[in-house]
């Protein structure tokens, strides 16, 4: 399998991983980035997803992983476990996700943390021009109905890890187009150009 | 577990098999128990489907439940009215594939169908054992399933597979014998029963052991317990169903009348069923063994044999990697269980998947046709076998 096979922001998160490390990905969805490491970084993979049929397709796939609640499953792994620890595109989805992160910090040596950009122009043109909360392709949902309950955008989080003390490794903002299946980076003025967010995080 | 199901819903079957017996510890040797007894010689009834490949790493032990015997899968004969227990699951094609995996099902000791058991001739007397036989356990029963392996020249098992007391006996095989599995699947399973389920197998012993033809266990000359074993089946019955899937299957619904007759028949449903549950179950099954299996499954306890109590410390000795599934509506076995061991299984490290199954029929949901068991079991098994190459 190529990178290109990858949706464009995991294929960034794919680039940064070593191979043959130990990765545990919290949110895996149905498996597709822990499938792509597993074949062509021979990485130890394990995966934690809530949904019973993309545990399934994660099961077909012969990746291994557990059905349940991110939060709770973290905690039964002893400290140190893995290599990295990835949670993308699930931040926004987490009720304390400043636990969640410091759980990832001890199970893992490194955190891989991807989201949407509420910083992102459009999301402040529609707040600014239209005065309703905004509705876009990274982030769909009307306010009653989403599961994006701690939206932020690359400063916040970037100010979160400086008083957390989490240190940034590695950073790419990056702009996704058609199905967030293809992207490019964002060099200039990210925090208002790029749709995504994508960080590579330790402990000091 | 319950009935058997009645086909395949593919069409696709490994054909004509046959009940094949393997007999070990005859004299001067005795398969010594746990319980400090010994036993011989020892007899197990097993099948095979597929074939074993050269290399010897294609075996997979499917390890039946409480009820169930060695035929798996396919036919005994071209007459025959059903396959084996598990044809949904075991054949070509199928979620234990048997043109990849050589798959072997071995019944238990204690059991009445082809193995030594309390219906079996001690040979010390020329009788049925009936309560002389000894009270044997899942271990006992492993250990036994072992000396088969060592007989088939199988030294590593690719994976071992069963569910209820079949996955006693996955959870018993990768305890005792970490270095001889490579990956196992636990099925709506515990690796301790609760109080709830020792209760229940309690008064189906004692139905049993109420029927005044029981008489202490010596009845193969003369009437047997059937009033018994037809009432202790009806109680399993009823711990494999749910609120649920009753409420789905009989609700209150009346058997062959339209009104309530104010007699002590059977006039609904769910009494009609359990009646005929427990007529069947009679035919088949002798009501010593269900003794004897009932007490090994209330006896079984992972944490207090390989681990002084903790769980976490008994998985340390597993190498296996896992797939563990529990279902919904299970309340024998219920999904806290399976997350107990998942736990334990983490904390050591091991290699565990798990999935819930949402499923309403119970604890019986793991024998009934299911396209998600099915996916699991092909993906994890390919999963498994790539890794030896």
């Amino acid at each position: 399998m190529k990178l290109s096979d990858l949706r464009y922001d995991l294929s960034i998160i794919a680039s940064w991983i070593e191979p043959g490390s130990r990765v545990l990905e919290l949110g895996c969805g149905e498996g597709d980035l822990l499938h792509w490491l597993k074949k062509e970084k021979a990485v130890k993979e394990r995966g934690i997803e809530i949904q019973e049929s993309k545990v399934e397709k994660c099961i077909e796939k012969g990746i291994s992983v557990l059905q349940g609640d991110i939060n709770e499953e973290i905690e039964d792994y002893p400290d140190n476990t893995f290599d990295y620890a990835i949670c993308s595109q699930t931040l926004q989805q987490v009720f304390e996700p400043r636990d969640l992160i410091h759980s990832m910090m001890r199970v893992a040596k490194r955190g891989v943390v991807s989201f949407p950009n509420f910083g992102h122009y459009r999301v402040r043109m529609q707040l600014a021009l239209t005065g309703r909360a905004p509705v876009t392709k990274e982030l769909p949902y009307s306010w009653h109905d989403t599961p994006n309950i701690r939206v932020l955008s690359l400063l916040d989080f970037q100010k979160f890890t400086e008083d957390a003390g989490v240190k940034i490794y590695k950073q790419a903002a990056i702009n996704t187009t058609g199905n967030q299946r293809q992207g490019r980076p964002i060099t200039v003025l990210p925090n208002l150009l790029a749709t995504y967010g994508i960080f590579l995080i330790g402990k000091e | 577990m319950s009935e058997y199901t009645d086909s395949s819903r593919t069409g696709r079957t490994v054909g004509l098999v046959e009940k094949k017996t393997f007999t070990f510890a005859g004299p001067p040797d005795r398969q010594r128990l746990e319980s400090g007894s010994e036993i011989g010689p020892v007899t197990l009834a097993y099948e095979t489907c597929g074939t074993l490949n050269p290399d010897k790493t294609n075996a997979v032990l499917v390890l039946h439940a409480l009820s169930g015997d060695s035929h798996v899968a396919g036919y005994y004969d071209p007459r025959d009215a059903k396959p084996g227990w598990w044809d949904t699951m075991v054949g070509p094609g199928k979620g234990i594939d048997t043109d990849q995996y050589f798959v072997i099902c071995s019944n238990i000791i204690g059991s009445c169908c082809g193995s030594t058991g309390p219906a079996s001739i001690n040979p010390e007397t020329g009788k049925e054992y009936g309560t002389r036989f000894p009270v044997v356990t899942i271990g006992d029963m492993v250990e036994a399933q072992k000396a088969l392996m060592d007989h088939l020249g199988i030294d590593t098992l690719l994976s071992v597979i069963g569910g209820s007391v079949g996955g006693m006996q996955v959870l018993e095989w990768c305890a005792r014998f970490p270095e001889r599995v490579r990956s196992a699947v636990p099925l709506a399973t515990t690796s301790r029963h609760s109080a709830l389920a020792i209760a229940f197998n309690e008064v189906a012993r004692q139905a049993i052991m109420a029927d005044p033809n029981w008489n202490e266990g010596h009845y193969y000359s003369g009437k047997k317990p059937d009033m018994g074993l037809a009432i202790a089946r009806m109680i399993g019955h009823i711990t494999y169903l749910s609120d649920e899937s009753m409420r789905l299957k009989f609700g209150r619904k009346l058997q062959n009348r339209s009104a309530l007759s104010f007699e002590f028949g059977a006039e609904f449903q769910v009494e009609s069923y359990l009646q005929y549950q427990g007529k069947k179950f009679i035919e088949r099954f002798d009501a010593n063994s269900f003794l004897y299996i009932t007490k090994a499954a209330d006896y079984f306890d992972l944490a207090r044999q390989y681990g002084s109590g903790s769980l976490v410390k008994a998985f340390s000795r597993c190498r296996a990697k896992f797939l563990v599934v529990s279902y919904t509506s299970d309340w024998l076995y219920p999904t806290y269980q399976s997350r107990e061991m998942v736990k334990a299984m983490k904390k050591n490290n091991l290699d565990v998947s798990f999935c819930e199954i949402d499923a309403q029929w119970g604890h019986d949901a793991f024998l009934l046709p299911n396209d998600r068991l099915d996916h699991l079991m092909a993906g994890f098994l390919k999963g498994v076998s790539d890794e030896i190459e």
